[in-house]
């Protein structure tokens, strides 16, 4: 037990402090904020239309990484669902939820907790309180995920 | 140019966390979420560890401007309103349910399969939804 588990704590320290430089490099360089359903967004509704390139740059950089670094990453699954139903329904939500809120884990997460904003930080309680509620819901009651 | 390098670099970096913290593992996720199963504190590591580098690069932007000119990002006013907490009790419930948000769901198409590409589009359509939505939320139940 204590050979794997703290491994995966490791991992997410790394990657945490990645994300987090990542998101320090978007600001300070280019004055963003980092919020991955903001930069998507803009794109999908046209609000952004005038920062598009630095968008689509942005999320190539975040599509590419994951495929330079697989082959010297230790085996990988991502388990996801694959019921359809689910699935769609749950794009649905993390879309319509996180444009209505202005902003998902790492916009409200991330980058308000960080900048102790309040808006972050009661945005971060609701959608870890509504995520907690789901997999108790759908997966100890009805056994869907 | 250079606005675009930086972007890039970002980017970069952002997927490169997303992918060895494990956040693109949808397991690792709902077990964040699982406080009455097999709890997994992973999420926080990652949360914590991503913060810290933010809290310095919000420090610094005080007194200066972003490298490439312009102004940071002004705080947004301290409202909590109705779309913050109904939009936040939303996207949680979806992230609940497949154990993706849009960082991890981007950064996870390589190699995640044919259900990380369902997910997307459906949240790209919700995404491109959610103008209409929130205007109809406003016509029914003004906001304040």
């Amino acid at each position: 037990m204590f050979e794997s588990i703290p491994v995966d704590w490791i991992w997410g320290l790394v990657g945490g402090l990645l994300i987090g430089t990542g998101g320090a490099v978007f600001l300070l360089a280019n004055g963003r904020v980092m919020g991955a359903s903001g930069i998507i967004g803009g794109l999908v509704d046209g609000s952004g239309r005038s920062s598009a390139m630095e968008r689509i740059v942005f999320l190539i950089g975040v599509f590419l990484l994951p495929i330079v670094l697989k082959p010297l990453y230790r085996p990988f699954e991502t388990h996801a669902s694959e019921n359809l139903a689910v699935l769609v329904a749950a794009g649905l939500l993390v879309g319509i939820g996180t444009r209505i809120a202005n902003g998902c884990t790492s916009g409200h997460g991330v980058c308000g907790i960080s900048r102790l904003s309040l808006r972050g930080m009661v945005a971060t309680v609701f959608y870890i309180m509504a995520g907690g509620l789901t997999v108790v819901l759908f997966r100890h009651i009805l056994g869907v995920i | 140019m250079q606005r675009l390098v930086f972007a890039f670099i970002a980017g970069g970096l952002f997927g490169a966390g997303l992918f060895v913290s494990g956040m693109t593992d949808t397991t690792k996720v709902q077990g964040w979420l699982d406080v009455f199963g097999n709890w997994d504190p992973t999420l926080a590591f990652v949360m914590g560890g991503a913060i810290l580098p933010m809290a310095i690069a919000w420090m610094l932007t005080k007194g200066r401007r972003p490298i490439v000119g312009g102004e940071f990002p002004t705080p947004p006013e301290p409202k909590i309103g109705r779309n913050l907490v109904l939009g936040s009790v939303l996207f949680g419930a979806g992230w609940g349910l497949a154990g993706l948000c849009p960082g991890p769901a981007v950064a996870s198409l390589s190699y995640g399969g044919w259900p990380h590409w369902v997910f997307l589009v459906a949240m790209l359509a919700g995404m491109w939804a959610a103008p209409m939505v929130r205007s109809q939320l406003d016509k029914a139940v003004p906001a304040e």
